[in-house]
């Protein structure tokens, strides 16, 4: 089941190779659909209440390493999410894409099947393999299809992130032959010595870090987003960066809890530089793009926010705004662009009032602005709120750091809103331009739904996660001081019903 | 007759040779294809010679060289490069018309003196497998004769391989004259009698630094760009990969046959020389413009690799030392291969990569299976060029030395650059005048087997190939 997950997109990359333009657009969609159709019928079949890992395959390939797949919930919603995005991203390179069509599809199927591929893997260097693999596509799909800086772009992307996961390689090693075996579910019950774990856990830290991106390697993030095509930001913020929540939330924090726990300072820390500081310069941003891929680092930031916090609602609350930042921040970057489409300039200072002559967008738009703002009964409410509860209870001055980033995000997101849709209309151009076609509809409106269900009712969410979140916590309580109070188990249940009644 | 039996591959090339220098002294340039051919058919043989026990004997005439599984496995990757070789002159020379038969006889013998080389245990046999092997590689380098730059290629070649030779030889009488032997075992017992004179030392260096220039490794690296970018293509891709192989390999058994209770003494030179080459080879190929440059650049980068899996040491050093080999002789007989198939419109090769501008465009086969081996010899998962990198760290991680793996794979980035820089120049670049199609339909399955080997695909090999490195190293203890 799940190497069909894999084998789908990559047969339909291959198969894109060797038809045209317009033929190898319809296998790409429906490559992408297929799949979501697998991972849908996948949600289905996963048993919240069953085994840990569910859907295993395992075959040896040789040298210790085999193809071994298998997920948990964490990894089942965010394949689901992958999957969700994908024929999306499809869709929005129907007509951006002119060049080297075929090329381009077969790149974003093969990043698809190497993505699921990570997600799935139980084995220490399948994981490995399948992580990197995803560099070659996207610096492909960023130095061919972008924009003028492109070329830099696409080596500053790939190298940064080369760099950051070959000291994870030598760690990955590492573990392999002190703990005898490369599975992954083996090593997370597997316990290093302390002295080990401090700096196992900072040569994961160098990969998922950059990958996340936090501060300060979050520097390749913006020229990437800007530089790449609509489609590659879209699943670059949407897919790529959930790689390193993943990485933190499958290996960090389970294999290491202790070099976690050494560690938790620094990362408030470098969580709450890269809020304030990362909101700040999002703020003052004139490129749309730019402003929106700013907001991702600032964002993310609440993913380790929650994860170091090391209680239950911190990590659930992790877990949620990777999904609701996948969907939103994917989202806004397909509203940049639309109207990118039509005016090929993504100055802010070049649009406006577009409420008047596109409303269907300054609906849209709207909402997935609310969104991002963290909006009740949108998704990412839900996570930010579990998030910060999470780190309330672990650190207040945490919290109240990260607490400023909301209050920031909800100033640059509203004042870019008004920016563009509101306002007069100073632009001729900009007047001009014709409303969401039938097309953009249909790849905004799933996800403006999706961010409701999500923000009405996480539980959909939630459940596939919670048995995971606590075997990880029991995890990592282990390690914790005893009796200390931030790790009761029963006011972080209550916490989270708090999160969904809103 | 049966104490001969071992020797049946080098017979079969030795006699085979022979045979064929005389064929090729009557028929002159008219049987050059024929004469390559039957070079092909001999080398071939002489690799399914290799099947069978008696090529697995053991120490012979006097422990002079060994038949054992390490000098198969070694002989098994430099027979094929080398009929890969003969192959590749195809379509080559005969557009200067040059090509002439002796080409593929001083092929064969220089594979005779490569299969010595990998079965060498005793100094003597070291240096005669190392000086026939070189002997033909100066003329090869200089088989152009007409043309400056592959005369000087062969002059330099041979200048400085001179002095490697009597630097080796130098140090190969030193050994002798402190311990009154040649054979490795001999070397590995006076060696082991307490901590190595002085005079022994110096020996032991002026061995290494012998066998560090034939294998390129820095700081013994200077004539590899200027020999590769000089010589002719087919022979700058034999140049990078069977003896290449074979030094390696040499340096491997001497180190653990012989030197190995002084193993401490020649680590630390076999880790700068590692690291050093990892770097400098990455570094130095960044404002290169030659293609065979760069890639001689890259084999410098490449041998350092292997280094660290034999400073790793143990039967699981010497392991990934030939797995790396293996698989790299692969990736650079496919990177030359395609370098080949670079002529411009009237058929003449190119050289600067400038030319390969847009080329994903013009060629996408071409160009697709020029970033395979690219990404491959960068080591950049999911292809299989990762796997032996991988290797070669998991040994030197197992022996202790995680700060050596560190370095070894940061230079893996730094040297990710170069071969970026070609992908980029292939794909994101403009296309420029399209390449004249070459005609060679062996030498397009030769790409193509090449080409899936380093691919995923590669990845299904890992318990085959790791089988028989393991159990060729372990012949070594």
């Amino acid at each position: 089941m799940l190497s069909l997950l894999i084998v789908v997109p990559l047969i339909a990359g291959v198969l894109c190779l060797f038809v045209k333009a317009e033929g190898a657009r319809w296998l790409a969609l429906i490559g992408t659909l297929v799949d979501l159709a697998l991972s849908i019928d996948l949600w289905a079949g996963y048993d919240p209440d069953g085994p840990q890992w569910q859907f295993i395959e395992k075959a040896p390939i040789g040298g210790g390493v085999s193809w071994a797949l298998g997920i948990d919930g964490i990894a089942l919603v965010l394949i689901v999410l992958t999957a969700f995005l994908m024929p999306i991203c499809i869709g929005a390179s129907w007509r951006a894409i002119e060049k080297r069509v075929p090329e381009y599809m077969t790149y974003f199927l093969l990043m698809e099947a190497l993505i699921m591929g990570s997600f799935a893997a139980q084995d220490l260097f399948l994981f490995y393999i399948f992580f990197e693999g995803g560099l070659i596509p996207m610096y492909f799909i960023i130095g061919i299809w972008g924009g003028a800086e492109r070329i830099k772009a696409s080596y500053k992307f790939f190298l940064y992130t080369l760099a950051g996961s070959v000291l994870m390689l030598i760690a990955m090693l590492y573990m392999a032959i002190t703990a005898g075996t490369t599975s992954i579910p083996a090593l997370m019950a597997y316990d290093f010595s302390k002295q080990a774990q401090a700096l196992l856990f900072l040569a994961f830290l160098a990969s998922f870090a950059v990958k996340l991106p936090m501060w300060p390697v979050h520097t390749w993030l913006p020229d990437a987003h800007v530089q790449a095509p609509t489609a590659g930001s879209v699943i670059l913020a949407g897919v790529l960066l959930k790689l390193g929540g993943y990485g933190f939330i499958r290996f960090s924090l389970p294999m290491f809890p202790d070099g976690s726990l050494q560690f938790i300072p620094m990362m408030f820390v470098l969580s709450g530089i890269a809020v304030v500081y990362t909101s700040l310069v999002a703020l003052v941003q004139r490129d749309m793009k730019k402003l929106v891929a700013y907001s991702s680092v600032a964002h993310m930031a609440f993913v380790t926010f929650g994860l170091f916090a090391m209680n239950r609602q911190g990590i659930e609350g992790a877990m949620l705004v990777m999904l609701g930042h996948g969907l939103v921040s994917g989202a806004l970057f397909l509203c940049v662009g639309v109207v990118y489409d039509r005016l090929h300039t993504r100055e802010i200072e070049r649009y406006g009032g577009l409420s008047d002559n596109m409303p269907g967008y300054a609906l849209l738009f709207m909402v997935f602005t609310m969104a991002s703002v963290g909006l009740p009964g949108t998704s990412n409410f839900v996570g930010e709120f579990l998030s910060l509860t999470g780190t309330y209870r672990a650190s207040t001055w945490a919290a109240i750091t990260a607490t400023t980033g909301i209050i920031l995000g909800a100033a640059y997101m509203l004042w870019l809103y008004w920016r563009i849709c509101f306002g007069t209309q100073r632009h001729a151009d900009a007047a001009a331009m014709p409303d969401l076609s039938l097309r953009e509809w249909w790849l905004l409106a799933p996800i403006a739904l999706a961010v409701f269900w999500m923000g009405l009712y996480p539980e959909s969410f939630l459940r596939p996660i919670r048995n995971d979140v606590g075997r990880l916590q029991a995890r990592l309580e282990r390690v914790q001081p005893a009796g200390d109070s931030r790790l009761t188990l029963g006011k972080g249940a209550a916490a989270i019903d708090m999160g969904h009644t809103q | 007759m049966a104490r001969f039996a071992p020797l049946l591959p080098e017979l079969i090339l030795s006699i085979g040779g022979t045979i064929l220098m005389m064929v090729a002294a009557f028929t002159g340039r008219r049987g050059s294809g024929a004469t390559s051919w039957l070079a092909v058919a001999l080398l071939l043989g002489a690799t399914a010679a290799l099947v069978g026990a008696p090529s697995h004997a053991g120490p012979l005439f006097d422990a002079f060289i060994s038949a054992d599984l390490f000098a198969s496995f070694g002989k098994a990757i430099i027979f094929p490069a080398a009929a890969v070789a003969i192959i590749a002159a195809h379509g080559w020379f005969e557009h200067d018309h040059e090509h002439s038969s002796e080409y593929a006889v001083l092929i064969v013998f220089s594979a005779v003196g490569m299969s010595v080389m990998v079965s060498a245990t005793s100094l003597v046999a070291l240096y005669v497998g190392l000086e026939l092997q070189s002997l033909a590689a100066y003329v090869l380098a200089s088989y152009r004769r007409t043309d400056e730059r592959s005369a000087e290629a062969g002059l330099k070649y041979f200048v400085l391989g001179a002095l490697a030779s009597g630097i080796l030889l130098y140090g190969i009488s030193l050994l002798y004259g402190f311990t009154g032997t040649m054979s490795f075992t001999g070397l590995a017992a006076a060696f082991g009698r307490g901590a190595p004179s002085l005079g022994l030392l110096f020996g032991l260096v002026f061995v290494l630094a012998g066998l560090a220039f034939k294998a390129s490794a820095v700081p013994f690296h200077m004539w590899t760009p200027d020999v590769y970018e000089g010589a002719p293509t087919p022979v700058t891709m034999f140049f990078g990969s069977a003896p290449k192989a074979a030094a390696v390999l040499l340096a491997t058994r001497l180190c653990v046959d012989g030197l190995g209770p002084a193993t401490d003494a020649w680590r630390q030179i076999v880790i700068f020389a590692a690291l050093a080459s990892i770097f400098l080879g990455a570094v130095a190929a960044y404002g290169q413009t030659n293609i065979k440059r760069l890639l001689a650049y890259s084999s410098i980068n490449n041998v350092g690799f292997a280094m660290i899996g034999l400073a790793a040491g143990g039967a699981r050093g010497a392991s990934s030392v030939l797995f790396y080999m293996a698989v790299y002789v692969v990736m650079t007989l496919g990177a030359f291969l395609c370098v080949l198939w670079m002529r411009d419109k009237e058929g003449r090769p190119v050289e600067g990569i400038e030319s390969l501008s847009g080329l994903a465009q013009t060629r996408p086969a071409f160009a697709a299976a020029i970033a395979v081996f690219m990404f491959s010899l960068a080591g950049i998962p999911p292809l299989f060029g990762f796997w032996p990198k991988l290797v070669v760290f998991t040994a030197a991680v197992h022996a202790g030395y995680t700060a050596l793996a560190v370095a070894g794979i940061l230079g893996t980035v730094v040297g990710a650059y170069y071969y970026l820089k070609i992908i980029k120049i292939m794909y994101m670049d403009e296309p420029a005048d399209a390449y004249a199609r070459v005609r060679e339909p062996v030498q397009g399955l030769l790409i193509l087997v090449a080409a899936l080997i380093v691919s995923p695909l590669g990845y299904l090999l890992i318990a085959p190939l790791g089988w028989w490195t393991d159990k060729a190293a372990g012949s070594l203890f």
